[in-house]
């Protein structure tokens, strides 16, 4: 075990190394440069090389790539060029959004997913379990950030029951916050709440085909018994993987759906920083995103392991 | 298994039966014909379209679907029905070749991974798909587009990139299967080299699975290209494509909701087409493993 | 008649408190499309940083008027010596930066060196660039001595890049900007918003509101249901004139139809192949109608010009005649400078909708003379580095929204690259005239001569289209400078 630890480790090391200088290096060819955004159109040469002094961007490629990964090491991310504020507290700003986005956006799809898929599940061929793979299929199918615009014209322009988006802040009250992370929640959750349904339910399918519930039912349980007894516990293997998975996605993948929504979340800092050429906030965040992933894979892979040995000898 | 449809079945084997099987699968059917509306409408339009999309027609700009033009015009007085016709060919090309892409690189570094499992190789290649996978995908092709100009070209490569690791997985995984398995066995002893095992009969083997995959790959492309041109990194203009024109029509939702509702229904359409033809594809291809695709 | 002298009370009770209630509204939320970079306006180009701060937190000597007209801001009032080389300045008295320092000369002085210095980050340091010293005679007057008279002195102070600081708040100013203007800054929410509150200790008359919020909505989509939802009480600079008829229809809300200083132009690259010949710029601009442009990337709104000059400046001349739209004789020019068609050309376009939308326009209309340009859409850091910096572009559609600018076709390396000696020494001799007579005459051959050289083509002037809630009063129509002027915003009773 502690061997395979090691390796695990290792490999994980060497992926942060490389991923670090296939980032840095992809910034540092993106066209386009910080100063100049910032300066507008009438300024002139040495105002220009004044300020990429200032922002530290005369080094060389090799000075500026370690202290960059040196910074971060000790947990510096740098100072943003446009906003002039450390990116780590922007960061933590916007995670403020996100996080807390991610998190109901997850909590919704699970709360949709798991009766969904167990009730198509215990009725399997039925009519029930149609509707719910017909609209799982849709829910699959439909671009999110168009369901969004429908949504705004819906609920927010014409019932008028939502704000259009934007966050008041976590200060102005709770519900507040809540309710108007609530159309960008069911945005995002919808998709993952359709593909966790399936999963669920073709999870408990398998279980349910196995001998240890055949043998249940044999002894006289009945199906909907068997299914709560035996089959969930051991569908929820696969459902959780999925449910990591889907996590790392939402935070990343809210871009889209939080500037539809003019959320000021971790996405949508992003987005702005490639288009100011923020290029420290950048390489930052998106180093952060992979680290987190990186991390996660690496704790489940290290749970397999210890839930079951043979994983340590495969691959 | 408990499945009353499947069940009753018989085995498939014979192309007839196949044949027949295929039709019996409510989802193949109807996935196919969706797949197919939106094909043909793409080829039809390098042939024809109902009217000229080149040209711009500003006095009829944003009137609502009519005889004259069935789904309507957008902002530049374009017939939407053309530009969505257009539009499929973007799509579909861009999705196509983004898998493409995903299987020339994918399967044969999967094939290898399997044929030298457990090696340094073998390590190498699966950590660099998980290294792949690590990267958030939009922001990554957000950050492509950004650095070589938004293009179609770009998106497809952004897009492709992250086909590469899904198809390694999938290859490897199938093949590593495989390799446990009598004939393969038979055939090492016969003398065959990894190599030559790997394509003359692990590959056939995998196609199966290679399809499937490679439809909901495709179909996952088709909403990638649409979020990339939503955001403006697809295909430039005046080269039509379906997300450009929703974030087009974005701002005149609330009064021409046809301009935003066409493209939006023509995504989805053909999602959901390529997504129940994959799974009537697998049910087809493997009838006792008719799980739902995750 | 108690029952109905009852009701009409009622009645009245009821209207009263409902007119009480929009009385006394006294705070305001007003949605702007770009977010500041930092707050400090003497340190970078974006106009955001301005259109928060300039008037409302920051004031500099002169100030613009809603009008565009220069008059006294800190500095009540200036005397000009006879050579036109010295000003000397009565600053105002009794005023105090936000955090309670007094403003005096020295402050002054501290601005306008700090601005024209060796390390300057000042996007417009050539504004400064005529001074040859400051001098502070006391604490309330102040002298500046210019190197060359300039005519435009009074002028170019009155920009938000001349704003006076303090040396006592400079540190922080990114994130705390201290000025002594009618409001103050209270808080920034990045991504979000930034507060202002009432400055109660403000040397001039006191702002109406007591408190107001600015928020930033770069989606146009976004911007439009949050003025539907009435999550704002106005919008400055609309970015989607196509939803402006809805808020006209809409009892709740009113649309102001103003002018911005935005000249739009389809700029061509006069040294780069085939536009180094005025023939084919003429070409160019003979193919393009610039009703339709107008009506398919704005909507209506906006007016044609001929020139590279403000319709609403009394100087403006009409020249859209010039360049009329005649395809047949775009395509005749064309054939003149031996131009086989198609030809294909290279077009950048930036993000504003006017860019991106117009220029899909513009090449559908190039194309009907042979004209095929590639469209590239790019983002303005690119942009600034590839089209404005390199060259590197055949066709470009920008808006050029600095007020009298027409001295930038005098700059040879520009990036339309336009060099003409005559021009260049008419626009010297624009600089130091200061007779109103001579300056406007010559302002007018300046128009002609770049309208007849077809440099670019001028397409139209940007309109500056706000909403508002009904009751909002107080909002400059136009934009004479990049300013969102809270100062005299007031709610109707």
């Amino acid at each position: 075990m502690l061997r395979y630890t090691l390796t695990r480790l290792l490999s994980l090391a060497i992926s942060l190394i490389v991923a670090s200088v296939v980032i840095f290096l992809a910034i540092e060819i993106l066209p386009g440069d910080p100063a100049a955004f910032m300066l507008g159109v009438n300024a002139q040469e040495d105002t220009l090389n004044a300020l990429r002094d200032q922002l530290g961007l005369n080094g060389s490629l090799w000075e500026r790539y370690a202290s960059w990964v040196g910074g971060m090491l000790s947990g510096d991310f740098g100072t943003s060029y446009t906003y002039r504020t450390p990116v780590a507290e922007m960061i933590g700003e916007r995670l403020w959004i996100s996080l807390p986005l991610a998190l109901y956006a997850l909590a919704l799809s699970t709360l949709i997913a798991f009766p969904a898929g167990i009730w198509a599940a215990s009725k399997r061929g039925s009519a029930v379990d149609v509707t719910v793979m017909g609209v799982t299929q849709l829910g699959v199918a439909i671009p999110n950030f168009w369901f969004a615009m429908l949504m705004v014209v819906v609920f927010a322009i014409n019932l008028r029951w939502f704000s259009a988006g934007g966050f008041p802040g976590w200060d102005e009250g709770f519900w507040i916050s809540i309710k108007s992370l609530t159309l960008p929640a069911i945005a995002l959750a919808l998709p993952q709440a359709s593909i966790l349904a399936r999963v669920m339910r073709s999870a408990l399918l398998d279980t349910l085909s196995e001998d240890f519930v055949r043998t249940a039912r044999a002894k006289g349980l009945s199906r909907r018994q068997a299914l709560r007894r035996h089959a969930l516990r051991n569908a929820l293997i696969p459902v959780l993987t999925i449910i990591g998975l889907q996590f790392s996605f939402l935070l990343a993948g809210g871009i889209i759906i939080e500037n539809v929504f003019y959320l000021p979340g971790l996405g949508r800092l992003i987005f702005q920083a490639i288009s100011a050429r923020d290029l420290i906030v950048v390489e930052s965040v998106v180093m952060l995103l992979v680290f987190a992933v990186v991390i996660v894979n690496f704790a489940v892979e290290i749970a397999y392991a210890l839930v079951d040995p043979r994983l340590r000898h495969r691959r | 298994m408990s499945d009353p449809r499947t069940d009753t079945l018989p085995p498939s084997g014979a192309p007839v039966r196949l044949w027949h099987l295929a039709f019996r699968s409510r989802n193949l059917v109807i996935g196919l014909a969706l797949t197919l509306v939106f094909v043909i409408g793409a080829l039809l339009s390098f042939l024809w379209t109902p009217y000229d999309i080149t040209g711009l027609d500003i006095a009829n700009k944003i009137k609502p679907p009519s005889a004259r033009n069935l789904l309507g015009t957008d902002h530049f007085g374009r017939d939407i029905l053309s530009m969505i016709m257009v539009g499929a060919r973007t799509s579909i090309a861009v999705a196509v070749v983004a898998v493409g892409i995903g299987m020339v690189f994918g399967v044969p570094l999967g094939l290898w991974a399997a044929a030298r499992k457990g090696s340094l190789l073998d390590e190498v290649i699966m950590r660099a798909n998980d290294l792949v996978f690590a990267f958030p995908s939009l922001l990554i092709a957000i950050l492509i587009t950004a650095i070589f100009g938004p293009s179609a070209v770009n998106a497809i490569i952004a897009i492709g990139i992250f086909n590469i690791p899904v198809f390694a997985r999938l290859t490897r995984s199938g093949a590593l299967s495989l390799w446990q398995r009598d004939f393969i066995l038979a055939a090492r002893v016969a003398g065959k080299n990894s190599a030559r095992i790997s394509v003359e009969h692990i590959l056939p083997n995998v196609t199966n699975l290679l399809i499937v995959q490679g439809t909901i790959q495709f179909s996952l492309g088709i909403l990638a290209e649409a979020g990339l041109s939503y955001v403006g990194l697809g295909a430039q203009p005046p080269t039509p494509s379906w997300g450009r024109m929703l974030a087009e029509s974005q701002t005149m939702i609330s009064f021409a909701p046809h301009m935003a509702l066409f493209p939006g229904l023509a995504i989805l359409l053909t999602v959901l087409g390529l997504n129940l033809m994959g799974d009537g594809l697998r049910d087809l291809f493997d009838p006792k493993l008719q799980r739902s695709r995750t | 008649m108690t029952h109905m002298l009852k009701t009409t009370s009622l009645a009245s009770v009821l209207a009263l408190t409902a007119s009480m209630a929009v009385a006394q509204q006294t705070d305001l939320t007003i949605g702007l499309q770009l977010e500041p970079p930092h707050l400090d306006p003497t340190s970078a180009a974006a106009g955001a940083i301005d259109s928060v701060l300039y008037a409302n937190v920051f004031e500099g000597l002169t100030r613009f008027g809603p009008d565009g007209s220069v008059g006294p801001g800190l500095a009540t009032s200036w005397e000009i010596s006879e050579d036109g080389l010295t000003y000397t300045f009565t600053l105002a008295e009794g005023v105090k930066f936000h955090d309670g320092t007094t403003f005096d000369a020295e402050d002054v002085k501290f601005s306008l060196d700090r601005a024209r210095a060796e390390d300057s980050a000042n996007a417009q340091k050539a504004l400064f660039a005529g001074i040859s010293e400051v001098t502070v005679v006391d604490p309330q007057t102040v002298e500046v001595t210019l190197s060359a008279p300039d005519g435009n002195f009074l002028f170019n102070l009155a920009w938000g890049d001349a704003v006076i600081v303090a040396p006592e708040s400079i540190e922080n100013i990114k994130t705390t900007p201290i000025g002594t203007g009618a409001f103050m800054f209270d808080n920034w929410v990045q991504g979000d918003r930034i507060d202002l509150v009432r400055n109660e200790e403000y040397w001039g008359a006191p702002a109406y509101l007591d408190s107001a919020t600015f928020k930033f909505i770069s989606d146009p989509t976004a911007a439009f249901a949050a003025m539907m939802a009435e999550d704002l009480d106005a919008f400055y600079a609309f970015p989607a004139p196509e939803n402006l008829p809805q808020f006209d229809a809409d009892p709740r809300f009113k649309v102001i139809v103003g002018s911005t200083e935005g000249e739009t132009i389809l700029a061509m690259n006069n040294k780069m192949p085939p536009f180094d010949d005025v023939r084919v710029r003429e070409a160019v601009a003979h193919a393009i109608n610039r009703q339709e442009i107008i009506d398919g990337a704005l909507f209506g709104y906006g007016s044609p010009i001929g020139t590279h000059f403000a319709p609403h400046h009394p100087d403006y001349v009409d020249l859209t005649d010039i360049s009329d739209y005649d395809p047949e004789k775009s395509k005749a020019l064309l054939e003149e400078a031996g131009i086989e068609t198609p030809i294909q050309v290279k077009m950048t376009l930036p993000p504003p909708s006017y860019a991106r939308r117009g220029g899909e326009i513009i090449a559908a209309q190039l194309r009907q003379v042979g004209i095929e340009p590639q469209i590239e859409n790019v983002e303005w850091a690119q942009w600034l580095e590839t089209t404005f910096r390199g060259k590197d572009y055949g066709l470009t559609i920008v808006s050029h929204t600095e007020p009298l600018d027409i001295n930038i076709y005098a700059r040879p390396d520009y990036y339309f690259q336009y060099d003409n000696p005559d021009f260049q020494a008419l626009m010297e001799k624009v600089a130091v005239e200061s007779d109103p007579e001579a300056r406007s005459e010559m302002f007018k051959t300046a128009q002609t001569t770049i309208a007849e050289d077809y440099v670019n083509a001028y397409l139209m002037q940007l309109p500056l289209l706000t909403v508002a809630k009904t009751g909002l009063m107080g909002l400059w129509p136009n934009a004479p400078t990049q300013a969102t002027d809270l100062t005299g915003v007031t709610w109707e009773e």
